[in-house]
């Protein structure tokens, strides 16, 4: 039985080391040589180098010059993600996506079955950076009347910032946030924010 | 909604073609032959053997070799608690996360050491990156390959003749380890770094967002755990979320990728039986047999996701895309269904959605996949389970045709169906009395909502939070209804227990099963043989898993996700 005792500990020190240190060292050494920019977390920087986000992580956007996120369960709060958890007969549930439906509908002045549900849900992380195609559409009334362009400019830059399925059919088509929205600014201008 | 249903066959389809490579590959490690990568690999393996100071001639019988397996696992528990309960005094903790609380430290090991990973914590808040690394990594390695040993002993056990050693477990565990987990972790890593997914030891990113608010981004050694965390079917997400958080799980390609380490073990596990008891028909039956009943639970998944909810629908709304509550556009309704399928079938747990949000029937599917726990099963011990309905299927078979139940010329006696019996009744008695007695706390507990704060949703759809609870710690599955308040001494201590006994239970009896063929002469088979190599074994296997592996949860699926189904469509 010491013999078992001692292989066990040993076994376990020895493996420790390897897998939860060796590995690990490799794995970091090879991301900052090959995948620099995706191993920081694919930050977006302004022009001074101060991050404005991650390219992969939604942010809320509540002005009316900007698309909206999916709703998200976890407020954006990228340091503590999370879904709702709500299940489809839940009564908060559905007061919730009820709510939703009627902002969507005063602040767009659209109809309720021209919102994708995608916009009235709230994602698995929290987090989703993209909202599809129809969902950017949608919006793109609002955006142009608030930045006092053609809707057509706008409409632009969605179809530019649609990716398809990636090789055709994986995934869904979508759009990235953040992205579409730092290029709203690069092409028509914003007004500069402070920091709170 | 088309282009899913081609991406869901071409992920199946291509897991299944690789999985018949991997599965040659792993039979020449476990049979001691030359592969290519050897070169690389097998002085790291002759090192680990070294330093643990083990002896390869040390061959052992099913009762030493469960003893090395228990008490290997029990020093592995002993020095990750320790890290974690301490975890604020070790270095690599950027966030400054503080020491775990000891009941959730309880927990929290026993899952990962049962390779459950049901996690009662979040890892962006509730652990440093040397746990991550140290703890959460390394278990997830070891145990898999824990798995993985105990089957191959099985395995030998099953082909043999007369034979008492099955093999010596530290020198498998350490080929699982260092020859299967480990290349395949590199490859997927790099992958999913090359998709998007970070590895870094700086902490959390400070981000000043396009509308001005500060928003903090927790990161950090994400690549390294997640293609572990898949390939491993340990399924314990670097981030709350799992591998719906976009960091987990980035792109289409992503997702594919990490579908793919779902199951490929485990469908190699089967080829590998197949090739090591020289019974390639037998692999091949026992392969169709998980494929129909795994297809069928995809399609109906994937149909019930993709048809959205009847309330939603109610509010006008589009729902042409499906049932989109916790779940992420890139992945849509359809590939997050079949990895919820894929997911609770092979015992990993990971989540590409939140399972507690699904529409009540396709939220079934993950619950019937845990209850059978055997369609390709968890890395090793799917398979195990498995045997164990083989076992059954052969004297249920017997039994028709009036002729003694044998398996592979072994006959298959009292002493051997005592011990299938055993593991096969744990699994439904522990998830059944366990949702018992959180159902009797909860009923005679003074306003329960406020006093346990347990369920974030009400009727039928809570007492479906508390059934998946103790089914995904049975099934060492790990996923979870998250809605469940589950970080309270109850849950950390019950579902501890049952994570603990529902993995040591079902690999020591059929070890102890398998010792016991395996010491049988093997009797040629005749004409009067029941042969298992046959469609008509499969189809009766087949009917064997269903009846007996999902009848008995018959009433609690009524109470929890039927009649939820029911109440939505008035």
């Amino acid at each position: 039985m010491l013999k078992e005792i001692k292989l066990g500990i040993r076994f376990t020190v020895v493996t420790m080391v390897l897998l939860g240190g060796a590995y690990h060292a490799l794995l970091w050494g090879i991301g900052r040589a090959v995948f620099s920019a995706q191993a920081e977390g694919s930050l977006i920087r302004r022009g001074d180098g101060t991050v404005v986000g991650s390219r992969l992580i939604a942010q809320e956007f509540k002005r009316p010059e900007y698309f909206r996120s999916r709703p998200s369960a976890a407020a954006y709060n990228a340091a503590s993600t999370g879904g709702s958890n709500y299940g489809p007969s839940n009564p908060d549930h559905l007061k919730a996506v009820r709510e939703r439906i009627d902002a969507t509908v005063k602040e767009d002045g659209v109809q309720a079955s021209q919102i994708p549900s995608e916009m009235v849900t709230a994602s698995g992380a929290g987090m989703d950076p993209h909202i599809p195609p129809a969902a950017a559409e949608l919006q793109a009334p609002r955006v142009a009347s608030a930045r006092g362009v053609p809707v057509e400019r706008v409409r632009e830059l969605i179809h530019a910032h649609t990716e398809p399925p990636t090789l055709g059919f994986l995934g869904r088509a979508r759009v990235n946030v953040l992205e579409l929205n730092l290029a709203l600014d690069a092409a028509l201008g914003s007004k500069p924010v402070a920091a709170k | 909604m088309g282009t899913e249903y081609v991406a869901i066959v071409v992920t199946i389809a291509f897991t299944i073609a690789t999985s018949a490579l991997l599965g040659g590959y792993m039979y020449r490690v476990f049979t001691g032959q030359r592969t290519w990568i050897d070169p690389v690999f097998v002085p790291i393996e002759r090192l680990v053997v070294r330093l643990t100071g083990a002896d390869p001639n040390d061959q052992q019988n099913w009762k030493c070799y469960s003893v090395s397996l228990l008490v290997s696992n029990v020093f592995m528990w002993l020095a990750t608690w320790t890290i974690v309960t301490l975890q604020q005094y070790w270095p690599l903790n950027p966030d400054g996360i503080g020491n775990m609380e000891p009941t959730l430290a309880f927990n929290t090991i026993s899952s990962l050491t049962t390779n459950t990973n049901l996690q009662h914590y979040s890892g962006e808040t509730g652990l440093s990156y040397f746990s991550q690394m140290f703890v959460i990594t390394f278990l997830q390695f070891v145990t898999a390959a824990t798995g993985i040993a105990a089957a191959v002993a099985i395995i030998r056990g099953l082909a043999g003749n007369r034979l008492q050693q099955l093999g010596n477990f530290y020198v498998d565990l350490t080929r699982a380890t260092v020859r299967v987990f480990l290349p395949l972790s590199i490859l997927v890593s790099v992958l999913l770094m090359w998709q998007g997914t970070p590895m870094t030891f700086e902490g959390a990113a400070k981000a000043l967002t396009v509308e001005g608010a500060e928003q903090t981004i927790a990161r950090g050694v994400t690549a390294g755990v997640v293609s572990i965390k898949q390939l491993g079917t340990n399924g314990g997400g670097y981030f709350g979320p799992n591998s719906a958080h976009p960091f987990e799980n980035p792109t289409p390609i992503a997702n594919v990728i990490e579908t793919w380490s779902i199951t490929i073990i485990p469908m190699s596990m089967v080829v590998v039986l197949g090739l090591m008891t020289t019974r390639r028909k037998l692999g091949i039956v026992i392969f169709a047999t998980m494929l129909a009943i795994y297809l069928p639970m995809v399609a109906f998944g994937v149909a019930k996701e993709a048809g959205g909810t009847p309330a939603i629908a109610a509010m006008g709304v589009d729902q042409s895309t499906g049932s989109m509550e916790g779940k992420e556009v890139r992945f849509g309704a359809g590939l997050s269904a079949l990895w919820a399928v894929t997911t609770t079938v092979t015992s990993n747990g990971s989540v590409n959605s939140m399972h507690d949000s699904m529409t009540p029937l396709g939220g079934l599917m993950p619950m019937i996949g845990m209850w059978l726990n055997n369609i390709f099963g968890g890395v090793g011990v799917g398979f195990i389970n498995m045997l164990i309905f083989v076992i059954v299927a052969v004297f249920v078979a017997g039994m028709m045709i009036g002729r003694t139940p044998e398996f592979l010329g072994k006959k298959v006696e009292a002493k051997e169906m005592k011990l299938a019996s055993l593991a096969l009744l744990w699994h439904p008695l522990a998830i059944l009395v366990g949702t018992a007695i959180a159902c009797y706390v909860w009923a005679t507990t003074a306003d329960p909502g406020t006093a346990l704060a347990w369920l974030k949703n009400p009727g039928s759809h809570g007492f479906s939070e508390m059934m998946y609870e103790f089914t995904s710690a049975a099934a060492n599955n790990g996923s979870g209804f998250e809605g469940l308040g589950d970080n309270t001494p109850f849950w950390n201590i019950s579902t501890g227990l049952v994570m603990l006994l529902s993995r040591y239970i079902p690999i020591i009896a059929p070890l102890a099963l398998a010792g016991s063929l395996a010491s049988k002469p093997a009797a040629p088979e005749t004409a009067g043989s029941l042969s298992a190599e046959s469609g008509t074994f499969g189809i009766t296997l087949w009917a064997v898993i269903v009846i007996l592996g999902l009848l008995m949860f018959m009433p609690v699926a009524v109470l929890g996700p039927i009649a939820e189904h029911l109440a939505l469509l008035q």
